[in-house]
């Protein structure tokens, strides 16, 4: 076997890390975990009960693959890492392409690319989110269920039991809307009327890293490299100057409308729309207004 | 417990990606520098279980010369020892980061290593990985919360909108990241007795890479040129204007 995807479901991710494989070698196979996807191509399905990282990376390694693909996500990046190890592979993540043994890696969470060579026999990439559109093929999968040979040890981590969170109001990874403050919002009662805003639009409320750093809001509320990363309709960062960190998590906004007192400030050149001047005079106006256009309909 | 933690010293990169003239590296000339955000919470996170529980904390960097100022940095607030694997800056692949730290680890056998769960710069989302295997030891990955109990560890990963939860027992290995708690700022005096430690330094063995950087590259930008509503509260009306024409107002 050349090439193999390891697929933790037919999901966008999954299917986009599919495409990337088959671009590179049409015969490619599929290595799966517990239930089979529904992709047209040969599947491995591997018998192990619930996610254990180190026991799925040993039924792809079991497989002995020279070419390995998975989607870029926290365990599409784990079980490659692993596998990576028992396979003595090199481990490339979040690629966005790849050209014989060269690939395009993101860095920075997407703010700076790398070209990089792979030296080894054996070579494990995952595909960066979005680098690559989906081509649909028909077809039944072909699934031969196995028993991977697990080593000692490769149980020992493993999720013991999930905890469901309760969350109030909108899921900020999935809102259509966000409002986002910045250092610009000047404290932590600067967020009210950002909140009142958010409130009328069914949106979700963001923050940028200086905001949780300065305890003003709790970081789930963080967008950017190591908060969430968000792809809504409409992405409005009030007083965001736009660092690197922050943009990382907002590259999937389909609009985005900057409310800034600095009309240079870096977040203007990845803006759509821009309204400059003090965000706690603006917001409150942008509120005021909104009530009375629908009071008017 | 005595707890090691790696850490990176990576730049305060800012609103724009610049590179030196021979592509391999973010010009940094007028730039801070700053400890990877996973990893500061990572040391956060030791020097709390140290406080609780008892026992030591050590931090190890792989870095130029200058990254004493990060490894300071947490000596301030509150680690005990601190270990340079002195390198002369120039990009390491995770295959030789790993290889240079299970040989200090490994003489200095903590109970918990705890690692970021990727590099802000990098992003190889592997370096811990490899080590826990090098160590024999389990590692369980982007904790979100770890708790020590009945001698193991309790620990908790960020899915969606729920959490999973892993139960492992020591020595182990852990990687975590930011909002796993909140890093303090050290104090003035805590700052000025981290200046007087000894930083120990160690010259790493060097290899080949297998992941090998050829260049770095600056994405192209999307070219936009954002259309200004307006200036002020004034421009409320047509801010309102452009919600309905995207169908959010």
């Amino acid at each position: 076997m050349s090439t193999l995807v390891f697929l933790e479901a037919a999901d966008d991710l999954g299917l986009q890390a599919l495409t990337f494989a088959r671009r590179l070698d049409p015969a490619v196979e599929v290595v799966a975990v517990g239930d089979a996807p529904s992709v047209a191509a040969k599947v491995h399905l591997a018998e192990i009960t619930g996610y254990a990282p180190q026991a799925w990376a040993r039924a792809i390694a079991n497989l002995g693959p020279t070419t390995v693909i998975a989607a870029g996500t926290d365990r599409g990046n784990e079980v490659l890492a692993h596998a990576a190890v028992m396979l003595d592979g090199v481990f490339a993540a979040n690629v966005i392409a790849a050209d014989g043994d060269t690939v395009t890696r993101q860095r920075w969470g997407g703010s700076l690319l790398e070209e990089a060579r792979l030296h080894g026999d054996v070579k494990l990439v995952t595909v960066a989110p979005h680098a690559v559109a989906i081509e649909e093929t028909t077809g039944e999968p072909d699934v031969q269920a196995f028993q991977p040979e697990l080593a000692a040890g490769d149980l020992i981590a493993r999720v013991a039991e999930r905890v469901e969170e309760t969350t109030a109001g909108v899921s900020l990874a999935d809102a259509p809307v966000v409002v986002s403050g910045g250092r610009g919002v000047g404290s932590a009662e600067g967020f009210a009327p950002l909140e009142e805003l958010a409130g009328l639009l069914g949106a979700a409320i963001g923050c940028s890293r200086a905001v949780t750093m300065a305890g003003w809001r709790p970081h789930t509320d963080q967008v950017g490299q190591t908060g969430t990363k968000i792809s809504p309709d409409l992405y409005i960062p009030c007083g965001i100057s736009g660092a690197t960190q922050h943009m990382a998590g907002c590259k999937g906004a389909k609009n985005l409308l900057a409310i800034n007192s600095d009309p240079e400030a870096p977040i203007m050149a990845s803006a759509d729309y821009a309204v400059i001047g003090d965000v706690l005079e603006i917001v409150p106006a942008i509120t005021a207004e909104l009530r009375r256009v629908r009071g008017l309909s | 417990m005595n707890i090691l933690v790696c850490v990176k010293r990576v730049p305060l990169t800012g609103g724009k990606m610049v590179l030196t003239a021979d592509e391999r590296a973010i010009e940094t000339r007028h730039l801070g520098f700053t400890i990877s955000p996973h990893e500061e919470c990572g040391v956060e996170e030791a020097v709390r279980i140290v406080e609780a529980g008892g026992g030591s904390v050590t931090v190890v960097t792989l870095g130029p010369p200058e990254a004493e100022e990060q490894l300071r940095d947490t000596l301030a607030i509150g680690a005990d020892r601190a270990i340079l694997l002195e390198t002369d800056g120039g990009d390491w692949d995770p295959e030789a980061t790993a290889a240079a730290l299970v040989e200090v680890i490994a003489a200095e056998n903590p109970d918990l290593v705890i690692f970021g769960n990727e590099s802000a710069d990098a992003g190889g989302f592997q370096v811990g990985i490899r080590v826990a295997h090098a160590l024999g030891r389990p590692i369980v990955t982007g904790l979100k919360a770890l708790a020590v109990e009945d001698g193991g560890l309790r620990c908790e990963q960020e899915v969606g909108s729920a959490r999973d939860v892993y139960r492992v027992p020591l020595p182990a290995v852990v990687t975590v990241k930011e909002g796993i708690n909140l890093p303090r700022y050290p104090s003035v005096p805590a700052k000025l007795r981290a200046r007087r430690k000894e930083v120990e330094r160690r010259t790493p063995a060097a290899r080949d890479p297998r992941l090998e950087m050829v260049r770095l590259i600056v994405p192209e930008g999307k070219g936009k040129q954002a259309e200004v509503l307006g200036e002020g509260p004034g421009a409320a009306p047509a801010v309102v204007g452009l919600l309905q024409k995207l169908g959010v107002a």
